[in-house]
């Protein structure tokens, strides 16, 4: 990937999603209160934040499989809770979701897997189907033979990767991510960045990533938004949240692990 | 001339997309000029053109993309087919195509696998054969690992006795209460209401003989010798046959029976024997109750539909019934019980890590829950006839 296409993708004016006093909570737990987020089209958009901080309750919100509590979120400038259902449907299919295990329907091959959302959603025939599930999979680095084969029968590393093929099977715009290097070997962990990156730079993608994932952070995402306190600290590219004051990015960042890499990219 | 595809094939240009068709036009010229949006919600339309385009190969050399709006993978995966069909080789002959689109066209190209060879298919006899054969080959291997899997619980179950303090008292008797104590009132109803049929039945036969007063006979001899018994463990192989296939095979599913393994400890031993065990306890008293709700419910119906006094019922009830027809029935229980249990966790254990899997498991072990007590049941009956019990 280019330093180039990094810089130019974000446009400060293209706001895709923006959610605005957001309040979220289950029962007495406040969960967001007051969250403010903008996501910017073409950009990848690190989530972090310590555990329990909101950040998988954000993106279900964001995707409408939670309620909020107070709030409003757009997507695509089109505020979710005031749609009609069928229109709601119709900006569902812009974006795909990668959960964190892949969340792969156990009893569907991996090409089916791919093939629902376009069964469910768009008109294809079905040798153009099959034929765009084989692409999308091959796209994701999956070889040839995982088609035929069950979730079960796959690795993790190759779960995700499936996972990931789904979520792009009727070419979102927007893609969110939940974890998606948790589990990975290393090397997979890189592979899978560079995939990302890859995706996000030929398609056009807008890429939401949860992660905890510091070479994630470092090698991908354009801004890295910081979860804590119930709200959003802060959102800034990994180099300005550095000298952030704040305790807990400064352990986060200032820890052997994040020094480890850093180093992996200078 | 100027030749528009899509008209040739007959396709409209309608649909909700936005972008309007009609996505290839082609001229005089040696180029096709491509517009419109080029993405999945066209995909159906597009692949129909291509498909059904009339171009002899060669007349095109250049595909002109300066007039399509939006492109995404599904896109360029027809564009490669286009180009293909063409006989163009891309991204050299594309003119136009607006900034990202080649990268994205080399991306899709560099993904395109071969596509799978599929195997010639055998010809649907020896298909046939083949299918059988496997089957024939599956369903003995199942029996001899089913027998295998038997044996595990036995053999568990002998080192309990030896060593009593492995037994895991506080899960048996767990599972007697799930098993046995809450499912009383259910076979109890059961019982009760077949109890009731069986007098009601019976009693409309018997009566055009003016034999009514047998109807006695009639339930307390099928109540304690067959139904009741039958009845009890077909509920209990519905109830607690198939939450055991569900527990184990959710177990299974989220790797905590291999957790259990790593820490040493036997599968057999802290899961299948606690609740084979429970069953095969329980099954005598609960069928036992089973009997009584049943003589219950026929007395109730003798009493109202043919005037069968309670006192009169009870007493021709101790003629006709001796100790060996209740412990005819009874010594059945045990064995019932056991076979339900073990059926349950086999298939549980047997499910293989999806949702799918569990499902068919836990409907198996339901289903061959039933069928082995009531293969049982006959083969009982065969053997008391011989023995003349």
């Amino acid at each position: 990937m280019t330093d180039q296409a990094r810089e130019s993708s974000p446009a400060s004016d293209d706001v895709i999603i923006r959610v605005a006093g957001l309040t979220t909570r289950f029962g007495p737990q406040v969960v967001h209160e007051d969250l403010d987020l903008e996501v910017f089209r073409g950009e990848v958009l690190g989530v972090v934040g310590g555990s329990g901080t909101g950040k998988s309750v954000l993106m279900q919100t964001i995707i409408g499989l939670n309620r909020a509590a107070a709030g409003t979120i757009e997507v695509f400038g089109e505020e979710l809770a005031k749609l009609e259902p069928a229109a709601r449907r119709a900006v569902e299919q812009r974006w795909g979701v990668l959960f964190q295990d892949g969340a792969l329907f156990s009893s569907l091959t991996v090409a089916e897997n791919v093939e629902a959302p376009m069964r469910e959603h768009a008109d294809l025939p079905r040798k153009l189907m099959d034929e765009l599930a084989g692409l999308k999979i091959a796209m994701v680095g999956l070889p040839h033979n995982a088609c035929a084969k069950f979730p079960s029968e796959l690795s993790g590393g190759m779960r995700k990767r499936a996972g990931l093929a789904r979520a792009l099977a009727l070419d979102p715009e927007i893609v969110f991510l939940d974890e998606p290097t948790a589990g990975l070997d290393p090397v997979g962990a890189a592979d899978f960045d560079i995939l990302i990156r890859e995706l996000s730079d030929t398609l056009g993608l807008t890429v939401v990533m949860i992660t905890h994932d510091l070479d994630s952070l470092y090698a991908i995402c354009d801004r890295v938004a910081v979860l804590a306190d119930r709200k959003v600290l802060t959102v800034a590219p990994v180099a300005e949240l550095e000298k952030h004051p704040h305790p807990w990015l400064q352990s986060y960042f200032h820890g052997p692990r994040a020094r480890a890499a850093r180093q992996a990219r200078q | 001339m100027f030749r528009d595809v899509s008209n040739i094939s007959g396709a409209s240009t309608v649909g909700n997309s936005g972008a309007e068709g009609p996505w290839l036009t082609f001229g005089d010229g040696a180029a096709m000029q491509l517009s419109g949006a080029w993405t999945v919600a066209n995909a159906r339309r597009i692949d129909g053109l291509i498909r059904d385009m009339r171009v002899e190969p060669g007349a095109v050399q250049q595909l002109d993309l300066g007039a399509v709006s939006a492109f995404d993978t599904t896109g360029a995966w027809l564009l490669l087919k286009l180009a293909d069909r063409l006989s163009i080789t891309l991204p050299d002959g594309m003119t136009g195509a607006q900034h990202g689109v080649p990268e994205l066209v080399s991306r899709v190209s560099s993904a395109r696998s071969e596509p799978a060879e599929q195997p010639p298919g055998d010809n649907p006899f020896v298909a046939m054969l083949i299918r059988l054969g496997g089957g024939t080959v599956a369903a003995m291997r199942e029996v001899g690992s089913m027998i295998g899997f038997m044996g595990a619980v036995v053999e568990a179950f002998v080192g309990v006795v030896r060593r009593p303090r492995r037994l895991r008292l506080t899960a048996t008797v767990h599972h007697m209460e799930q098993a046995g104590l809450n499912a009383l009132p259910i076979v109890g109803l059961i019982s009760f209401l077949v109890g009731i049929v069986l007098a009601f039945q019976g009693a409309a036969q018997l009566q055009r003989f003016g034999a009514e007063i047998f109807v006695v006979n009639l339930i307390g001899v099928s109540m304690l010798r067959e139904i009741g018994i039958l009845l009890t463990a077909i509920v209990v192989a519905g109830r607690s046959g198939s939450s055991y296939a569900a527990q184990l095979g959710s177990m299974k599913v989220n790797e905590e029976v291999d957790a259990l393994r790593a820490l040493g400890l036997d599968t057999i031993e802290v899961l299948v024997l606690p609740r084979v065990l429970a069953l095969f306890l329980m099954m005598v008293p609960l069928a036992l109750f089973a009997n009584l709700m049943g003589l219950i419910g026929g007395g109730l119906m003798a009493w109202v539909a043919l005037d069968i006094a309670p006192a009169l019922y009870v007493d021709r009830l101790a003629a006709a019934v001796t100790l060996p027809t209740l412990l005819v029935g009874l010594i059945k229980a045990p064995f019932f019980g056991a076979l339900v249990g073990l059926v349950g966790c086999y298939e549980g254990l047997k499910t293989q890590g999806s949702a799918d899997s569990l499902g068919r498991q836990t409907t198996i072990a339901v289903v061959q829950g039933i069928f082995i007590v009531i293969v049982v049941d006959a083969a009982f009956s065969i053997f008391f006839n011989v023995i003349g019990f």
